[in-house]
């Protein structure tokens, strides 16, 4: 007998040691992320994932599975909160999504529209946060950066070369390069290293391939981010 | 003679990673060396830390650029922090702060063009019983500031006199200890507690701790037997023992006062917690505005050693062995979260980690690790001497034994005050002289803001959980931008690891920023609320979860204070115009009549 919760009243398989995101992500269910990627060990600070066991708001990427738990996901008052952190990303950084070359291919967008977001709501921060296009495959665009750190981890974890960290405090932090002159061109990173793919935002990108892929017929153009089964190994594919 | 960097970056990375044994985990303590040989962290320096502790470089930025008092650019050759919190602020902190800026020729938050000196604010200090206070180059306090000793200050740095030949009575910290009980009354002889834990032995001492049901002082009041039992019981190949001292809350300065003037109590405590536990080392995280104790504190170690207190088969006992290291934060409040302190502890970003599992069974190196409060190792050692029977008699049924509580704001004798717990907040406020007080706030800004209609309520786990702090307010005094004061703490002070706290305090701080500058509306009330929502449910540690308590507080009970500010009855654009044009102002110089575009009174910061 495998042992098994229950999302929004759905039973969920899972084995010991899942958390409840995991086990969601393997079964098909959905439920909103961005930091979290089933191939890295998951992070929990978006908290877009963020579920109501029991009654209390949980992370679900970081949160152990229970037999017979109860965990409430696709309702109107977690899917507000969720909107809020969303709302908070978007004016956070600086999204311009209709010139973003990852328009249609991005989670947070897909994120945006599958909770009905009409509008950032709060004042927007308008940070200042040059692109590094030094590199001549690859450009970095901080503007659209959301930290969740996984290009850090599979720098670090899957390629072994720790090009990304996070530095700075609070509304400071910021991702940076391991290099002297703090330039991508100047590290050891690879155009087929996973961190340049595992990015669910823009901040990453190859260059000139940016409209090999019209708009229109991208992943999250065709289906909503809900109905695609693993979204990041969807973009990750692009 | 002027202290003009003598040692060059290189050489002092390379001595401060000698004196760690190249060791990573020591990152941060080789890097706050630096800062404090340097004045800064040079490049020079972060490449030969890269090849000495064979780190990569990002890394050792991500963690030098987290912590307040490191400095990844030139911070001048004197680096001058004013206390910012509320009571540093009512003392006049603000004006001297600006006396400084103006005698010294420098704009707050920027280093003089020479690069004799920098001046800013920094979050709390813990001298509020003596404040206004500043810190010199990281590591010294000077509190009573008045015009005169800023200006003394001034002539000291304009003379370019080395730190070391200051005249030493600005630097005199006092312990202000005003009452006494069992922690602050004549010390028990050191050993005394470790022979009683001895003759007990480990197994009886626990269940001596979880007898006196002592609670945790830091705040939050988990039972310390039950934490030691749980660190006792988990598999690990070793065990560690961390005393709390990085007091960080503001208003609060008990911790400093016990590690001054009680050090080999709470060693002995945490020499005791370590019998029981098994462990082999211990650390004390000093926090950084602490930095001046760190020769008392090593002068206790030593003193120990030298007794036999401390390192193998203590007090002849075999297989009795454990040590104390010192590990110096570098600025950052939320590392006060025992995860965060970990993590800062193993020299890496002070971000709290996700829980479970917790640190009683993965701790320092994934390790079992009990992180206890200062006051809390010290309170053992008592528990140790007298028994948990004696030790539960003391306090209440729920909250036994003590509390040391530090008082400031608008009082006649602020200071320490021990009292056996269950106390009212009115005896406090008679015992301290407060004047004509309105609002006390209890445990810093994460705590409560209590009304005088509460000031009968009782200082216990059952009612008010403090981790000491009581912050007096007079009547007039204003708690609108006593509440943004606090705002601007939390903002300041996120880590940034999640999203809620990172964005939300920022947004909180504009919201209070927004009324304060007179555009404020009910909208923005009911955001203030909404946010507080977001805030409390989705944060992933207790500084985001907390970070709206003061403005609900104050608007419950203060509400005046909001009101008056409430200018319109509809919402209005946080955007000033006249205010966007400052920054042309000050690069042109001009402040006449034809530069401004609009006349509205500007608030001063709190």
């Amino acid at each position: 007998m495998s042992e098994s919760f229950l999302l929004d009243g759905r039973p969920i398989a899972f084995t010991a040691g899942q958390t409840i995101l995991q086990a969601a992500v393997a079964a098909g269910a959905y439920i909103p992320h961005l930091c979290f990627h089933p191939a890295f060990k998951p992070h929990g600070s978006c908290k877009v994932c963020t579920v109501h066991v029991e009654g209390h708001p949980r992370a679900s990427c970081t949160t152990l599975a229970a037999d017979g738990m109860e965990v409430e996901s696709d309702s109107p008052a977690v899917n507000a909160e969720r909107l809020a952190l969303v709302q908070m990303l978007f004016v956070e950084g600086n999204h311009f999504c209709p010139s973003c070359e990852k328009c249609g291919d991005c989670k947070l967008q897909a994120t945006a529209v599958d909770l009905g977001m009409d509008s950032a709501h709060f004042d927007h921060f308008y940070p200042d946060r040059p692109v590094d296009a030094s590199h001549p495959e690859l450009l970095l665009d901080f503007n659209r950066c959301i930290l969740c750190s996984l290009c850090v981890r599979a720098s670090r974890d899957v390629d072994g070369k720790s090009v990304f960290a996070l530095a700075g405090r609070g509304i400071g932090t910021r991702l940076i390069v391991n290099a002297a002159s703090g330039r991508l061109a100047d590290t050891n990173i690879a155009s087929d290293d996973r961190a340049v793919h595992v990015c669910p935002v823009g901040a990453i990108l190859p260059k000139r391939r940016g409209f090999a892929v019209p708009i229109g017929a991208r992943v999250f153009d065709l289906k909503p981010i809900s109905a695609v089964a693993d979204p990041s190994a969807a973009i990750e594919a692009r | 003679m002027p202290p003009a960097s003598p040692i060059a970056p290189a050489d002092a990375a390379r001595a401060a990673i000698d004196r760690h044994h190249a060791n990573p985990l020591e990152l941060l303590q080789v890097l706050r060396e630096v800062q404090e040989d340097c004045g800064w962290i040079p490049p020079q320096a972060i490449d030969r830390i890269e090849s000495g502790l064979r780190l990569p470089r990002n890394k050792i930025e991500g963690v030098a650029s987290f912590y307040a008092f490191l400095s990844t650019k030139p911070a001048g050759r004197y680096r001058v922090r004013f206390s910012n919190n509320i009571t540093d602020r009512m003392l006049g902190a603000k004006a001297l702060m600006d006396r400084l800026c103006r005698s010294l020729w420098v704009e707050r938050g920027k280093v003089s063009e020479d690069g004799l000196v920098g001046i800013d604010t920094t979050s709390c200090t813990g001298l509020c019983d003596q404040g206004p206070a500043m810190l010199v180059n990281e590591g010294r306090a000077i509190g009573h500031l008045k015009e005169a000793r800023i200006d003394q200050i001034a002539e000291l740095i304009r003379g370019e006199v080395a730190l070391a030949d200051w005249p030493p009575e600005l630097f005199r910290v006092e312990d202000n200890i005003r009452r006494r009980e069992l922690l602050l009354a004549e010390p028990p002889a050191p050993g005394e507690a470790i022979d009683a834990a001895i003759v007990r032995g480990p197994g009886s001492m626990l269940d001596e701790v979880k007898a006196s049901r002592l609670r945790g002082r830091g705040g939050a009041g988990f039972f310390t037997g039950v934490k030691w039992e749980a660190c006792r019981r988990a598999a690990g190949r070793t065990r560690f023992v961390v005393c709390n001292a990085d007091e960080g809350e503001p208003g609060n300065f008990k911790d400093r006062v016990l590690l001054a003037t009680r050090a080999d109590l709470v060693i002995e405590g945490m020499t005791v917690a370590a019998f029981v536990v098994g462990a082999k080392r211990g650390f004390i995280y000093l926090r950084a505005e602490y930095r001046f104790l760190l020769p008392v504190l090593e002068a206790a170690l030593a003193r120990r050693r030298a007794a036999g207190l401390l390192g193998e088969a203590i007090r002849g006992v075999a297989g009795f062995d454990f040590d104390v290291a010192i590990h110096v934060g570098a600025g950052a409040y939320v590392c006060g979260e025992e995860s965060a302190l970990i993590e800062s502890l193993e020299g890496k970003r002070g971000t709290p980690r996700n829980r479970p599992p917790y640190p009683v069974t993965n701790g320092y190196l994934g390790e079992p690790t009990i992180v206890n409060n200062v006051e809390t190792f010290a309170s053992s050692a008592i528990v140790a001497i007298r028994g948990g029977a004696w030790y539960a008699a003391i306090g209440t049924p729920v909250s036994s034994g003590t509390k040391v509580v530090c008082i400031s704001g608008d009082c006649e004798r602020p200071g320490v005050y021990e009292y056996p717990f269950g106390f009212r907040v009115s005896e406090a406020l008679a015992d301290c002289g407060a004047r004509s007080p309105q609002a006390v706030q209890v445990s810093g800004p994460s705590g409560y803001c209590l009304a005088a209609s509460e000031f009968e309520r009782r200082i216990e786990f059952e009612d008010l959980p403090t981790a000491g702090a009581l912050m007096v307010f007079r009547e007039g005094r204003d708690m609108f931008q006593v509440a943004r004061n606090f705002v601007h703490f939390f903002a300041h002070e996120s880590c940034g690891f999640c999203t809620p706290c990172r964005v939300g305090t920022q947004l909180l701080r504009r919201l209070m920023d927004k009324l304060a500058n007179g555009h404020g509306s009910p909208y923005d009330f009911a955001e203030i609320e909404r946010l507080n929502g977001h805030l409390h449910a989705l944060s992933h540690c207790g500084l985001g979860q907390t970070a709206c308590n003061p403005v609900l507080h104050t608007i419950a009970k203060f509400r005046p204070a909001y009101d008056r500010r409430l200018e319109h009855d509809e919402f209005r654009p946080a955007f000033d115009l006249d205010r966007a044009l400052l920054a042309a102002r000050q690069m042109t110089g001009r402040d006449d009549e034809a530069a401004h575009l609009a006349q509205e009174p500007e608030e001063e910061t709190p």
